[in-house]
């Protein structure tokens, strides 16, 4: 690959209806207005964009949320010191199960309505009520370090299901989890748009609940970057947040979601069915073929704290990681989680107008994070918040 | 050389030409334990029976990340890890990120030993990569030569001339307008396309 300097930005993406910022900022003239010339390259694995940004192919990536935390700890492959100084929007995921599964939880209470306490508890009750012997139910993420493993292992231990023990969790590409679970491979799944759409839409999964229900507010992806290219391309990077942030207040227009549904769907980008990207987009959520749920949370490009980092959220991934045993705990590695989320960054890149912009959150940190089962998450004492937890590795 | 156990070499790789190359480069090597998996279903469970010191695996294979995960948590199969967990390394991963390809080895293994078999493949990788392009190159060439025949064809046809006449045309335009003759031709095969419609 050429590489250039000055303001050619190469980034990776994952074909996902959340790598839309940088694909509205590239087609839509947003980061040519900030005299940036996006350059996006389609990837096929979190693990390809971990290396390739590593080795320096990709300057900047479209990253799952806690990528950057896991690289920075040193705890993957290609370990480089990371930074996230902006997030690519809030929500966008939903935990989808196969039909078989979704009738045994309607028989054993599920409410219709997405809401996680009775679908997890009714998950709870279909798996006690499964004959001695069977095999442990299969639910896949996309990657260990994800938004998708925590939320699904999240919903599945408030239930009381231990997700090692009680379940099994497997790693699989997005654009395969609909099909394997036609095929019995799983039992359901925590992804992003649209392949939660792509099963329900097809008759052979249901959507059970929603990211944007289990930990309101949250970040999904961010843009990646080693610090030593943030370091080295600071006004780069600040015109590259501004062109991302204009895309977002578009992406955000529903004026503009038709346009946007077929921008994605396109073979450069997602190469689905236009219809796969709408629901997400308009917050009609298609739950199954003939059931839909308003969800105007679903995904969020624009709310407060859309687009700049929260050193909170930053931590609450760290702590998932403790949880699960990914990482011991060490004020060290605390603070190397907290100072990989750059709020700085986003806020210095803004232009100075006196009111807040889109996405921007207020303070550091913003308010308190607060999950479905009533229990806030405490970030000055994480080890306690994680002890407080009966269920963890 | 001391008695060593020769080295189990697990090649993942769904384009089933590039695999055989890459295969025949070990087994031309001395590598006599290569499997060559092309299809990820119940990759674990193969994982775990072929149980090798050396998994090789195409970038563009969507599936490295559940290959990753499997590393960390299984405890049928020993534990491999990312072949380039040496910083010091960065020219061998730039080498073979940029021909496309990833390799993990079992823990513990000695360098020297895995080193000419990511080199293998990287040059095999390399050399696919270069034989699809001579590919597509002689692809586009005899269309170019299809496209300046019908172009010639069109002239032969409307101005009466023979083939070298027809030909002389289409160098003379292009010379003139300061662009390829084939583009000349195309120009001319669009042209006349649109005027039969």
């Amino acid at each position: 690959m050429n590489r250039s300097d000055g303001d050619t930005v190469i980034a990776g993406f994952i074909p996902l209806l959340d790598s839309a910022l940088l694909v509205a900022a590239a087609e839509r003239g947003f980061a040519a207005e900030e005299r940036v010339d996006l350059r996006l390259v389609r990837e096929t694995s979190w693990a390809n964009i971990r290396d390739r940004i590593a080795i320096g192919h990709f300057d900047v990536a479209h990253m799952l949320a806690p990528m950057p935390i896991a690289a920075s700890l040193n705890i993957t492959s290609l370990a480089v010191p990371m930074l996230a100084p902006m997030t690519l929007g809030l929500g966008g995921n939903a935990i989808t199960v196969s039909t078989g599964l979704w009738r045994a939880m309607e028989q054993a209470g599920a409410a219709g309505n997405g809401d996680p306490a009775s679908t997890g508890q009714a998950l709870a009750r279909a798996i006690a009520a499964r004959p001695a012997g069977a095999a442990r139910l299969r639910f896949g993420v996309v990657h260990p370090f994800s938004g998708h493993a925590y939320e699904l292992r999240y919903w599945l231990a408030a239930s009381g299901i231990h997700p090692d023990r009680d379940v099994e969790i497997t790693v699989l590409p997005p654009p395969l989890m609909a099909d394997a679970l036609k095929a019995d491979r799983l039992d359901g799944y925590c992804v992003g748009e649209p392949w939660n759409t792509a099963a329900a839409l097809a008759g052979t999964g249901r959507i059970v609940t929603t990211k944007a229900a289990i930990w309101p507010g949250s970040p999904e992806k961010v843009l990646g970057v080693t610090r030593k290219w943030a370091d080295a391309n600071g006004d780069t990077l600040a015109a590259l947040i501004r062109a991302l942030a204009k895309a977002a207040i578009w992406c955000g227009d529903a004026t503009n979601h038709a346009d946007l549904a077929v921008l994605l769907s396109g073979p450069d980008y997602l190469d689905c069915p236009a219809e796969w990207c709408r629901p997400a987009l308009s917050g009609l959520i298609a739950l199954s073929r003939d059931a839909a749920l308003a969800v105007p949370d679903f995904l969020s490009f624009t709310a407060p704290g859309a687009l700049q980092p929260s050193t909170d959220h930053a931590l609450w991934f760290y702590s998932q990681m403790l949880r699960w045993g990914q990482v011991q705990h060490d004020p060290a590695r605390e603070a190397i989680a907290r100072e990989t989320y750059r709020p700085d960054l986003f806020a210095a890149a803004m232009p100075k107008t006196g009111k807040p912009s889109a996405g921007a959150r207020p303070g550091q940190a913003g308010p308190p994070q607060r999950f479905y089962d009533g229990v806030e998450f405490t970030p000055q004492d994480i080890a306690g918040y994680v002890a407080g937890f009966p269920i963890r590795a | 050389m001391g008695m060593r156990e020769p080295l189990s070499i697990l090649v993942i790789d769904a384009n089933r030409i590039r695999s055989s190359i890459i295969e025949q480069g070990l087994r031309d090597a001395g590598h006599e334990r290569v499997i060559v998996v092309d299809n990820m279903d119940g990759l674990v469970r193969r994982i775990t029976e072929i149980d090798p010191d050396v998994i090789v695996i195409d970038l563009e294979n969507p599936n490295r990340d559940q290959l990753e995960h499997m590393f960390q948590v299984s405890r049928a199969v020993r534990r491999p890890i990312a072949m380039f967990v040496d910083r010091s390394e960065s020219g061998a991963i730039e080498a073979a990120v940029d021909a496309g390809v990833s390799a993990y080895v079992v823990d513990g293994l000695k360098r020297e030993r895995v080193k000419p078999i990511l080199d293998m493949a990287i040059s095999r990788f390399k050399a696919f990569s270069r034989l699809s392009q001579e590919l597509e190159e002689a692809r586009t060439e005899l269309a170019d030569r299809k496209t300046i025949e019908r172009a010639k064809g069109i002239l032969m046809r409307n101005r009466g001339v023979d083939e070298d006449e027809a030909y002389q045309l289409l160098r003379k335009a292009a010379m003139n307008q300061g662009r390829r003759v084939i583009d000349v031709a195309e120009g001319l095969v669009i042209s006349s396309g649109l005027l039969e419609k």
